[in-house]
């Protein structure tokens, strides 16, 4: 068994193409499924029963679903629904947001939860409105305490778009198969692959750590 | 929208008998898998407790180790990779004489990457456990290995229920990617009627559907175990 | 016309529009095709400014990419490339954009289907019940199932498999075909389902499997890439028929006719020669392969060179 590393550094370019789609895949569905998970949660909190219903519907139909599956049902059925197309990249966009956002949300009515409620109830002695007391007092107090825990599930993220290799979109999981098969050189580029995943994955733990420290939680 | 409706093909054959099959490989490559996290997570997850400090290290290596890397580049390097670099004849063993090699090498590769979920949950469960516990463990004159059997790891256990449901649940939804090594279980079948009928729409609903059914079935068996389980009065949770 | 273009794209869109409106009858009034109303993938193509090609990643030579992320080609690129200019010509639009989207064997049907592919180029075999869900150019290669295996293994067809595994690719026709005699004569053959031909090859490269079964011109594509080609051989009768063309959507006569033409030219000015010479004689994989085109295919060839 003869190693040759020289395979990775010839496709380097190529590699780092499917990374530079992966890190995209990851902070546009991260953003995106972080603002429709807002949404989500007040709809939870808001005390009017079918909109709670609603995002609780929403939240445990996505959180029973296969992120496999979601990637199918997106990549061949969505364009018929909508009868036009949406490319490949924003059919994985669109499922990434959909099916992260139900965790997010989660991950947020925990943390809006966490802000006492007697800062609501200043907020709202204070004249405010309730839009605006979730915007200047609840979700600024909120996002802060659950930066780690929103960071963490970014990780876990970053390491789902892997997947998208069943639907052949060429992020970094599919650029090294791609290498892989092309150059006979499986043993080297998923060796590789295991570790760029984990020096990324776990240098973003550790940060994720170092900010827990300094938050004293 | 051009589609042609028909849901009589998920009962046709050999439709319906690929959905029940695949139901089965979900089902079978998930438990087994947890078994298998269940097994090394408890181990894994105590060990990183222990006032040990080689062993401490050690687990703490394996959960950043299968944490950190994504489950489908871990089962290409299980699959793909591991026969590969182990001799010959083990190699060999491995792609042929193994029984069912890819479903067999999909157990291995999900259970372990699950046993580092498992481990974290068993760790902050004994670290949830109020230090007085160990102290009166001690005091009683328990040995390390006597309190961790008799108090730390079955307190644990009780408190961390909820979130193993969840790793429970997560790993029914991960034997998916088994798929990716030719395991013909749900997800894979219902996109193999998709590709035969071209009835996706129907295809995939079945699937959805399943994998709901599966999700509050497990939900339902679990809170009957949660309760079971719960200890009265202790209002420490895992988490 | 360059320049032409681009100060008529700085104008506000209603403006434009009119300015169009009038360029179209004075300029191109000679050219009946875009005078017309255009519909379907033509329509859509217009309306995007982009054609999107849907290719292989492992069909050697017809549709396939190298490591160096460079863009797909191939025998059937080729080809779609002869109606991606066509398309250009037609709708006037010399700088249309062109994006490769790559697809495999369980995806290129869907993805046509819903648009996300406007044509498909790679090694599609035209099959009846296929048309139900999409249509086709005339037939540009023909080919068949065979076996890939070991030269050591003794195999010589389907019936020595007996007791042994065989690989197959998930969504192709010889998948199918293998299963239904696997099942008619009641053969003792175990199946290992891949992902695509790049898979089927490795799982037999590493014993995994004792064969790999996709059509013949396919198999010897998987051979002039390995490391060691005289290891393999292609053996056995063709186990089934296999016709390949290019995929476009069903029900848009308007596409399939533009395609029709272009591939029916080529057949009838013998261009079709060349470019068949180009990635066939030989293997752009190998100095060693050389595949001259068979009898059945020149005549294939002759039949569809529709006139004018």
């Amino acid at each position: 068994m003869t190693f040759d590393f020289g395979v990775i550094v010839d496709a380097l370019p190529f590699l780092i193409q499917g990374l530079g789609l992966s890190f995209l895949l990851t902070i546009l569905a991260a953003s995106g499924g972080i603002v429709l998970a807002v949404v989500l949660a007040l709809m939870r909190l808001s005390g009017y029963r079918s909109l709670s219903l609603i995002s609780a519907a929403y939240v445990n139909f996505f959180r029973s679903m296969p992120l496999i599956l979601v990637i199918f049902w997106f990549f061949f059925l969505v364009p018929l629904i909508i009868g036009r197309p949406v490319g490949g990249f924003y059919s994985a966009l669109i499922a990434f947001t959909l099916f992260e956002a139900a965790y997010y949300s989660e991950i947020i009515r925990a943390g809006i939860q966490s802000v006492s409620r007697g800062q609501i109830a200043a907020g709202y002695a204070t004249g405010l409105t309730y839009a605006q007391t979730m915007r200047f007092i609840v979700l600024p107090q909120a996002f802060r305490n659950m930066t780690p825990v929103l960071l963490t599930q970014g990780i876990v993220l970053f390491q789902d778009t892997s997947l998208v290799y069943v639907v052949a979109l060429r992020d970094f999981m599919t650029a090294t198969t791609i290498v892989a098969r092309n150059e006979g050189r499986l043993i080297e580029m998923y060796v590789f692959a295991a570790a760029v995943y984990f020096v990324i994955c776990f240098a973003g733990s550790l940060y994720v750590r170092r900010l827990q420290r300094k938050h004293g939680r | 929208m051009e589609y042609n409706w028909d849901w009589g093909v998920l009962f046709r054959e050999p439709y319906f008998g690929w959905i029940i099959d695949g139901i089965g490989w979900t089902v079978t490559v998930s438990i087994a898998a947890w078994i298998i996290a269940f097994t090394i997570g408890s181990v894994v997850g105590v060990a990183r407790t222990v006032p040990v400090r080689w062993v401490r290290s050690a687990a703490t290596v394996y959960v950043e180790l299968f944490r950190n890397i994504p489950l489908l580049v871990q089962l290409f390097l299980w699959y793909f990779v591991l026969p590969e670099v182990l001799p010959r004849e083990w190699g060999l063993w491995m792609k042929r004489e193994m029984p069912l090699p890819e479903v067999t090498t999909a157990i291995i590769g999900l259970g372990f990457y699950t046993a580092s979920r498992v481990a974290e949950q068993v760790r902050s469960g004994i670290e949830a456990i109020p230090r007085g516990q160990s102290m009166a463990g001690y005091a009683t004159g328990l040995t390390t290995v006597q309190l961790y059997r008799h108090i730390l790891v079955p307190v644990a256990y009780r408190l961390i229920v909820p979130p193993l449901t969840s790793e429970f649940l997560t790993i029914f939804k991960n034997s998916s990617l088994a798929l990716t090594i030719g395991v013909l279980e749900t997800t894979a079948r219902s996109r193999q009627i998709t590709e035969f009928t071209f009835q996706g729409f129907e295809a995939f609903t079945a699937a959805t559907v399943i994998y709901i059914v599966i999700t509050l079935t497990v939900t339902a068996f679990m809170t009957v175990v949660d309760e079971r389980a719960k200890i009265p009065g202790f209002i420490t949770g895992g988490r | 016309m360059r320049e032409t273009r681009a100060f008529i794209e700085r104008l506000p869109s209603t403006f434009r529009a009119v300015l169009g409106a009038g360029a179209l009858v004075v300029a191109f009034g000679s050219t009946p095709a875009i005078a017309q109303e255009l519909t379907g993938t033509l329509a859509k193509i217009n309306e995007s400014g982009t054609i999107l090609v849907g290719h292989r990643e492992t069909s050697i030579p017809f549709s396939w990419i190298d490591s160096d992320g460079g863009d797909p080609k191939g025998y059937s690129i080729d080809l779609c490339m002869k109606v991606v200019d066509k398309v250009k010509e037609v709708l006037e639009k010399p700088d249309l954009n062109v994006r490769f989207v790559p697809v495999t064997p369980q995806t290129r049907i869907p993805l046509l289907a819903n648009g996300t592919i406007d044509i498909e180029c790679g090694s599609t075999t035209n099959k009846l019940s296929r048309q139900e869900q999409v249509s086709y150019l005339p037939t540009t290669f023909i080919t068949g199932t065979k076996l890939l295996v070991k030269k050591d293994s003794g195999i010589a067809q389907l019936e020595d498999l007996v007791g042994k595994r065989i690989a197959l690719a998930q969504g192709t026709t010889n998948e199918r075909v293998i299963k239904a005699m696997i099942e008619e004569q009641s053969l003792d053959i175990d199946v290992l389902n891949v992902a695509d031909h790049a898979e089927g090859f490795l799982s037999l490269e590493t014993d995994r499997v004792d064969a790999y079964s996709t059509d013949h011109i396919l198999l010897f594509g998987l051979i002039t890439r390995s490391n060691s080609p005289e290891d393999y051989e292609v053996v056995g009768d063709f186990l089934s028929y296999d016709p390949y063309a290019i995929m476009v959507r069903r029900n848009d006569a308007d596409f399939q006719l533009l395609g029709t033409r272009v591939i029916a030219d080529l057949f009838r000015t013998g261009e079709i020669k060349e470019i068949y010479a180009k990635w066939f004689e030989p293997f752009p994989t190998s100095d060693a392969v050389s595949e001259p085109p068979t009898d059945l295919l020149q005549a294939s060839w002759r039949i569809n060179a529709f006139p004018e």
